[in-house]
């Protein structure tokens, strides 16, 4: 049955359904419904929720439950996440599987409440400290939303890896109808390395501290083996019209809505426009965009940041076409038009006459 | 059909039922919708913007650059939204808190919302006097699926609360029939 | 033959890495023979600090948890959700506890976390080579208050069970010392009323233990406990400052 949900309810109910049942938060706008939603809803199905005293305090609760074998989540925005990145560094140094959702806001420092993207490199890039990766995920829909975060419960698991949901003020606030169409998690892997109290067996020690010389090499070098794993097995992205196309747009959550609009738009003309939108920013999407890279005029990646993703895309690319970028931030999100705009100014000169018989499609009336 | 809907008030005068009631309809009549609030850093008192677009077809940017139409509850909003309005598109106002000056060459229609909410007896109410108006303007419900959606609602609520928007809404319809 | 003593099965048989005439081994060894007694070995979870006994989870032989400098309270709290008829416990020392981790302690304090902190204050950080910690004497010395500590400059002493008790939130609250046998002895009691608070559900538990660092209170080993009794102890008076089974 389809429901009309925030983005913030859908991913809380999403957690829930995956089996979630330790929610620890910290109010901060704009993630406010997910952790108002999760203070009714956990009593209701036996879990546990805390506000915590801050944002530092939330994930490292989530620590302990992760560690105890549960599956935890946290969720705040950009700020706050900040304040996270020490205990997300030791999470991924001690191999402890949650879910961390970060509905970005506008910034540096205490910015605005509105829609961003500009914390891309903290998501994938690290954020803490020590060579590690998150598994990031975009939703660009409230459905999608809430796909994903269920999914980000079994990702997490599976790899023993932290997972982050990046969305944007947008589409945490969005009303939007969405169905939870997959059943409520009921079984759940088998965890021997969780502490449990070590009952007739070797006790179980969680930690990221490795002293003695070698160790610590040895254990990156598992980490990154690891990392390779999910690089191979776990990119998600969704291609429209790539094949044929006189340009592709790159863009995820947000950004990726309204460049479908201009790819859309551009169906009615003889200029055609494509889209790849990563699902999956950490791990890139970076062997499509390769691929398609050798047979496009060129690529304009679009963000609502001052230019981030677009430095994964050029490395994706390796030279083999231009790379455009257009962006808005502080809180300002892209229309079409200005896409469009962007499209114009650096199509090679051939295309101008084809893209000039678009531009008024896409102008707003 | 795309009809994009810009909703504006004091944080409080009910632009958020308002707009949620539209947005519930639309999806069970099967219709794509997005619904985004857009809040001020006041919790009462300061702008309330909603941005509603009810299509046909699959949404992409839920933000709305210019409003098919606009429905304004208080001055400040008028103010700060008039510019959004597409030259032939629909205002409604809550004429009890708004003028309406001659800049605006759209279609308006003045509705006292919340000098009708206080005769009902319950100021609170005048959200839905407009919402009343609105549906028969724009006829894209019924005001039958409007009021089951209401019903749903305000289930847990006292029966009074029911019977009061009720007699809400059919005031802003009858607003409207009595100007044609 | 009877055995009068021996190794407590918990404590697990390697070397440590504490430095001559530290108090940790100490306290270390009495949660491991209250463990055997109580023979909770295979539902206990602890916690290790950041500081002196990072390496804590080397010498329990029970299932146990890192957690970030000061954070142990908060990882607990996560992990006393999952379980809560375990016996949970978070080892800290006074960096990690008194002034990293403040405001974790004071929020598990404050919730009433049914979780046992032990708290080992040696007034100095050992593992960063003797700074000075929030719970340095006035006037000691240390690598951060050459001069010693003056409050101008550097504030008071923190008094962590005092701070603690007038939250509601607390439970038992004690101060002990491991300066003596008989102090060694009070203070295995106080370990165990801790655990018994936790087990019968009545909230949250902290010992303090006053722990010697003859190293970096530059002195020998005698000095350091007879400095716990004649200096340590007039900043931190022994005793329960806070009991909830006699509540004044």
């Amino acid at each position: 049955m389809k429901q009309l949900l925030t983005g913030n309810e859908a991913a809380a109910e999403a957690a829930i359904q995956a089996g979630c049942r330790y929610y620890y938060g910290y109010p901060i706008t704009p993630q406010n419904e997910l952790i108002n939603y999760m203070a009714i809803r956990m009593p209701q199905v036996g879990g546990t929720f805390i506000q915590a005293e801050s944002e530092i305090a939330a994930i490292n609760m989530v620590y302990g439950s992760a560690a105890a074998g549960g599956r935890a989540m946290t969720s705040s925005s950009s700020p706050g996440i900040s304040l996270k990145q020490e205990a997300i560094s030791y999470l991924a140094g001690s191999e402890l599987p949650c879910v961390i959702v970060n509905i970005q806001r506008g910034g540096p420092g205490l910015g605005d409440i509105s829609a961003s993207q500009a914390d891309y490199f903290q998501a994938v890039k690290g954020g803490g400290h020590g060579d590690y990766h998150l598994i990031v995920l975009a939703p660009s829909s409230v459905q999608e939303m809430a796909d994903l975060v269920y999914d980000a419960f079994d990702l997490a698991d599976k790899h023993r890896n932290p997972v982050m949901i990046l969305g944007d003020a947008q589409i945490g606030q969005l009303m939007e109808p969405m169905e939870f169409s997959k059943k409520p998690r009921e079984v759940f892997p088998l965890k021997d390395w969780a502490l449990t109290g070590a009952e007739g067996r070797k006790r179980n020690v969680i930690k990221s501290f490795y002293p003695i010389k070698g160790q610590l090499e040895e254990f990156n070098a598992h980490l990154q083996k690891k990392y390779r794993t999910i690089r191979e097995h776990e990119v998600r992205y969704e291609a429209i019209n790539i094949h044929g196309a006189d340009i592709v747009l790159v863009a995820y959550g947000t950004s990726a809505r309204i460049c479908k609009e201009v790819v859309k738009k551009s169906h009615q003309s003889e200029f055609k426009v494509g889209l790849i939108r990563p699902i999956t920013l950490w791990p890139f999407p970076e062997q499509v965009i390769k691929t398609m890279s050798e047979r496009v005029q060129c690529i304009l990646t679009v963000e609502m940041s001052a230019g981030q993703m677009v430095e994964d895309v050029r490395l994706a690319v390796e030279g083999k076409c231009p790379v455009h970028f257009y962006g808005r931030t502080g809180g300002g999100v892209p229309t079409s038009l200005e896409i469009m705009r962007k499209i114009a100014e650096v199509v090679p000169s051939n295309l101008i006459d084809k893209v000039n018989r678009i531009l008024p499609l896409v102008e707003v009336k | 059909m795309t009809e994009k809907i810009i909703l504006a008030g004091f944080g409080g005068q009910g632009m958020m039922l308002l707009g949620k009631l539209l947005a519930q309809t639309a999806m069970i009549e099967g219709k794509y919708v997005t619904f985004f609030p857009s809040y001020g850093t006041e919790v009462r008192g300061g702008t309330a913007v909603y941005h509603l677009i009810i299509s046909n077809e699959e949404i992409f940017s839920p933000l709305i650059e210019i409003a098919d139409t606009l429905i304004i509850m208080n001055q400040p909003s008028y103010q700060k939204f008039k510019g959004m309005l597409k030259p032939e598109g629909l205002l409604i106002v809550n004429s009890s808190m708004v003028k309406v000056d001659s800049s605006v060459k759209s279609k308006v229609y003045k509705v006292p919302a919340t000098e009708l909410a206080s005769k009902l007896g319950n100021v609170l109410v005048s959200n839905i006097i407009i919402l009343g108006a609105y549906l028969a303007i724009r006829k894209l419900f019924s005001a039958d699926h409007i009021m089951k959606q209401l019903r749903e609602m305000l289930k847990n609520k006292k029966r009074e609360l029911f019977t009061t928007n009720k007699q809400a809404l059919e005031s802003g319809i009858k607003v409207i029939k009595s100007l044609k | 033959m009877q055995s009068l003593y021996k190794k407590p099965k918990t404590l697990i048989d390697t070397p440590t890495h504490f430095c001559p005439g530290c108090g940790h081994g100490i306290v270390l060894r009495l949660i491991a023979e209250i463990i055997d007694a109580w023979n909770i070995r295979g539902r206990t979870i602890g916690l290790a600090p950041v500081g002196c006994a990072v390496l804590a989870y080397n010498y329990l032989d029970i299932d146990m948890c890192e957690a970030a400098h000061g954070r142990p309270p908060a990882v607990a709290t996560g992990i006393k959700r999952v379980h809560p008829d375990h016996m949970v416990f978070a080892y800290q020392g006074d960096g990690d506890l008194a002034a990293i981790g403040t405001a974790e302690i004071i929020h598990a304090a404050n919730r009433g976390e049914n979780i046992t902190f032990i708290f080992v204050n040696n007034a100095v950080y050992g593992m960063t080579n003797g700074q000075m910690a929030p719970t340095t004497l006035l006037g000691q010395k240390t690598i951060t208050t050459p001069s010693g500590r003056e409050p101008l400059n550097y504030g008071h002493p923190i008094r962590i069970c005092e701070l603690l008790a007038v939250l509601d939130g607390s439970s038992y609250l004690e101060r002990v010392s491991i300066s003596s046998p008989e102090n060694i002895r009070k203070t295995k009691k106080a370990l165990e009323k801790g655990f018994k608070t936790q087990r019968e559900k009545k909230g949250f538990s902290l010992i303090e233990i006053l722990s010697p660092c003859p190293i970096y209170w530059r002195m020998d080993a005698n000095e350091s406990m007879r400095y716990i009794d004649e200096e340590m102890t007039r900043t931190f008076p022994l005793g329960v400052v806070k009991d909830w089974e006699h509540k004044n």
